[in-house]
């Protein structure tokens, strides 16, 4: 009897040892796990454009999370849906035309001397990408601009063009130069 | 420190390392070396890019038609990695336009043209005389203002090298020109040994280097003897005659050859205490600082079997390239190529426009025959011949794969940001693929991919922000309202008579609604002569016109009645504002401008009505629609009545909700 009592015991205050151990360990070394929407929305470009039928990217990433398609980013193109299927473990498929076609990457550019100064495309705007005041000319600054192409319908002067940008990295594509001596 | 120590005393033993991989091209240089350099004549007219180094272009200083002199600045260094660059002769500033650039895209980049008067006036130059007890900082600024740059080809500006900040043990001078063709260093070191030392000396005075060794290949003799002849009389400064290899000369493979370390990933060679520059900078930096002239010219080798006197010539930068090729009698054959650098590493130049910059070292009119054009790609064999002769001991077959699937993360995995594009995994593969050109686009598509990701955390930054502030306004708004709702509440209490009375009106109004039917609006209700009903609708009409502006502010649903008045203010002002203006103003100009901007205005109404007539539908129609609604056949316009009639009965039931709770 006395040997059972002790065995119990040992076992209770070893069990109370490691779970004290595990219990602080749990709390001390957590590991913030990142979450799925949070993964998927780092992968979407971030236009902010909507075409995908949700207001915005993270909306989206929260969709795709659900189980929504993954070819709904036209912006993203080809490669966000490689990316995309290669986290969620399925197939990639072509891009959904019905949400668009993956195009040159564009900025706005408002005529700045027919703008009207509604404030309607600042309030447009995902990104707040437009200064400009009631009644003063607008401008987008063209680094924070993604090319959404939402500031465009409100316009009611028509004076927002998409304008695609030029590429500061030029892609080579020039043939090699050889040396051989064929002598 | 020991081992420092012995580095440097295993430099001076005299011990050469080997590089892995390298190969052994056909030379050609005794095609251009035997000549002494030049003087390129007067180009009528030169293209001077304000970007021709690794940075930031300056600021422009000059504008059309400003005249200047041979050493002007024609740009001002700005904040960063910045190098202003100067007018090459005297003359004026024809344009300043997007030219054709000296880059293998060709690019136009913003290029200030001068024409030149061939007076050739220089401005004063500005030397330092003193320099060996000039403060590093003030020789820092010098080299700055002078423009110069690296001339081996990066054209990385010289004043960041020439002031670490960091211990240096060891500087090294690349006297090595390891690619075919190229001689332009070679016959400078020949002509100007002494001029390249001073060079040194200045850089030993910025850089306090232990020890500095010059670098030569074994197959320019004359060069190594007139540096020799030079450095005699010199403390702390060796001549190492190398064997000749390619890529020997390029900065990591020559440190690795000299001192046998290997500069690691990512890293400059300042970092383990080295620091190297070419032989052309040193010569620059002597004539920035001795002889106080900027950067204007360099020695370009115009070479190659289809040139009928091939030889090396002092150009002005910014001179074109095609007065350099008619200098020196190019004789064209079917398909002449032109290539700016050297075989290996150049690139074919597609405008003969194009100018000379600070890193063009060669100009090359190869014949078809000994430099023959690239052949048909052919697939990969997996002989490993790419492997064992590059000289970074990269994986380049790998490579190929990865590139060709795009996949960047493995081509980073594989190192791929240390390859220096040496070109020689493409001259030895047998199926004639040009593997460095793939890297060299995998490498530039990896570059925008981070940018894009860069700009994308921006947005996305940028964007929740934004949410987080539409948030809050929101929540602002509300409790404004429901500050200014309680405040009126209270004031009604302490006025019991109003109270009652507006109490009353609205119970009359109810009962009248109640009696008149669903449809009937409250507005229309409270058209009586009864001031105490005035009161009323006073108060409907404000609650109503509130409720009108938070919805326009909170951009919801748009409600016919914004609808209306989004329809026809405007109109009325800017029509307003043109009669005004073709009253009183004078100027035509702003006055069709706006003449303009109202039609296009007018137009895009019009277009948007057409396409959403149904949608703006006013309340006054559905009442009358309410009755095409049995009659009618079409069951889309059906449909679409019954959305609008169901909406204007929501506004109204929400209408009355507002009131009854504010009661």
């Amino acid at each position: 009897m006395y040997i059972l009592l002790f065995a119990l015991g040992a076992l209770i205050a070893l069990t109370v040892v490691f779970g004290a151990i595990l219990g602080f360990a749990s709390v001390k070394f957590k590991v913030k796990a990142d979450p799925l929407v949070e993964q998927i929305d780092s992968i979407l470009p971030q236009t902010q454009c909507g075409q995908c039928g949700y207001p915005g990217c993270k909306p989206y990433a929260q969709a795709i999370a659900n189980g929504d398609d993954i070819n709904k980013c036209p912006p993203g193109g080809e490669s966000t849906i490689k990316q995309l299927a290669d986290l969620m473990g399925v197939d990639a498929k072509p891009l959904d035309s019905a949400h668009g076609e993956e195009d040159v990457k564009k900025v706005a550019f408002i005529r700045e001397d027919e703008c009207i100064g509604c404030t309607k495309c600042i309030q447009a705007c995902p990104v707040d990408a437009i200064m400009g005041a009631s009644k003063v000319m607008h401008t987008v600054i063209i680094d924070e601009c993604t090319g959404c192409d939402l500031c465009v319908e409100p316009c009611p002067v028509d004076c927002i063009d998409m304008v695609p940008l030029t590429d500061t990295n030029w892609k080579w594509d020039t043939l090699a130069i050889s040396v051989k001596n064929i002598n | 420190m020991h081992s420092e120590l012995s580095l440097i005393e295993q430099v001076k033993s005299g011990k050469l390392w080997d590089i892995p991989g390298g190969i052994h091209p056909p030379e050609r240089k005794s095609l251009s070396n035997t000549a002494p350099i030049d003087l390129a004549p007067l180009s009528p007219c030169y293209y001077v890019p304000i970007k021709q180094h690794i940075g930031n272009e300056g600021a422009l200083l000059v504008n059309v038609g400003d005249l200047v002199l041979a050493g002007q600045p024609l740009t001002n260094a700005i904040e960063g990695l910045s190098l202003p660059v100067h007018a090459p002769t005297s003359g004026v500033v024809k344009e300043i336009i997007p030219h054709v650039s000296a880059h293998p895209s060709g690019k136009p980049e913003i290029t200030v043209v001068i024409e030149s008067d061939n007076k050739d006036t220089a401005i004063k130059s500005k030397p330092i005389k003193d320099w060996h007890k000039a403060e590093i900082s003030a020789l820092t600024t010098h080299l700055q203002s002078m423009g110069v740059a690296g001339l081996g080809g990066a054209a990385f500006p010289t004043y960041v090298k020439s002031n670490p900040h960091k211990d240096i043990k060891l500087l090294i001078i690349n006297g090595v020109e390891c690619e075919p063709y190229i001689t332009a260093d070679d016959v400078l070191m020949r002509s100007f040994a002494a001029d390249i030392i001073q060079g040194i000396n200045i850089l030993q005075h910025m850089v306090q280097p232990e020890l500095v060794v010059i670098a030569i290949e074994d197959n320019k003799p004359e060069a190594v003897e007139a540096i020799k002849l030079a450095v005699t009389d010199q403390e702390n400064i060796d001549v190492k005659v190398i064997p000749t290899k390619y890529p020997s000369g390029g900065e990591k493979q020559l440190i690795e050859i000299i001192t046998g370390q290997q500069v690691p990933s990512n890293s400059i060679p300042a970092d383990i205490g080295i620091v190297m520059q070419n032989i052309g900078t040193c010569f620059a930096i002597k004539e920035a600082v001795i002889d106080g002239k900027a950067l204007i010219s360099r020695v370009v080798t115009v070479t190659g079997e289809s040139i009928s006197r091939p030889q090396n010539l002092w150009v002005r930068l910014g001179a074109p390239i095609s007065d350099l090729l008619s200098h020196c009698g190019l004789v064209a054959e079917e398909d002449q190529r032109l290539i700016m650098g050297g075989p290996m590493m150049g690139f074919n130049i597609m405008d003969i426009m194009m100018p000379v910059v600070k890193s063009t070292n060669c100009i090359l009119a190869p014949s078809e025959y000994n430099l023959p054009s690239f052949g048909v790609e052919q697939a990969c064999i997996r002989c490993s011949l790419c492997a064992d002769a590059c000289p970074v001991n990269l994986l380049p077959q790998q490579m190929l794969w990865y590139s060709k699937a795009k996949d960047h993360e493995k081509l980073e995995e594989y190192n791929l940001a240390d390859c220096i594009e040496c070109g020689v995994c493409a001259y030895v593969c047998p199926s004639q693929i040009p593997l460095v050109q793939y890297y060299r686009s995998s490498k530039v598509e990896i570059k925008q991919e981070k940018e894009d990701k860069i700009k994308s955390d921006k947005a996305k930054e940028r964007f929740e922000t934004r949410q987080l502030r539409l948030e809050r306004d929101k929540q602002a708004r509300l409790l404004k309202h429901k500050e200014s709702a309680d405040k009126r509440k209270k004031a009604l209490e302490s006025d019991g008579g109003a109270k009652d009375k507006i109490a009353a009106a609205l119970a009359r109004a109810k009962a009248k609604k109640a009696s008149a039917g669903e449809s009937e609006a409250v507005s229309s209700d409270v058209k009586t002569t009864d001031t105490q009903d005035k009161v009323a609708a006073a108060i409907a009409r404000a609650k109503a016109k509130k409720q009108a502006q938070a919805q326009a502010e909170s951009k919801s649903e748009v409600t016919p009645a914004t609808v209306t008045t989004a329809n026809t203010e405007p109109k009325d002002n800017i029509v307003e504002t043109t009669e005004t203006v073709e009253a009183k103003s004078a100027e035509q100009i702003k006055k069709d401008k706006i003449a303009a901007t109202v039609a296009r205005a007018k137009a895009k109404k019009l277009a948007q009505a057409a396409e959403s007539e149904a949608v703006t539908t006013e309340p006054s129609q559905t009442k009358s629609a309410e009755t095409v609604e049995d009659k009618s056949a079409e069951q889309i316009k059906k449909d679409k009545i019954a959305a609008t009639i169901a909406k204007a009965k929501a506004k109204k039931l929400t209408q009355d909700k507002d009131q009854s709770e504010q009661k």
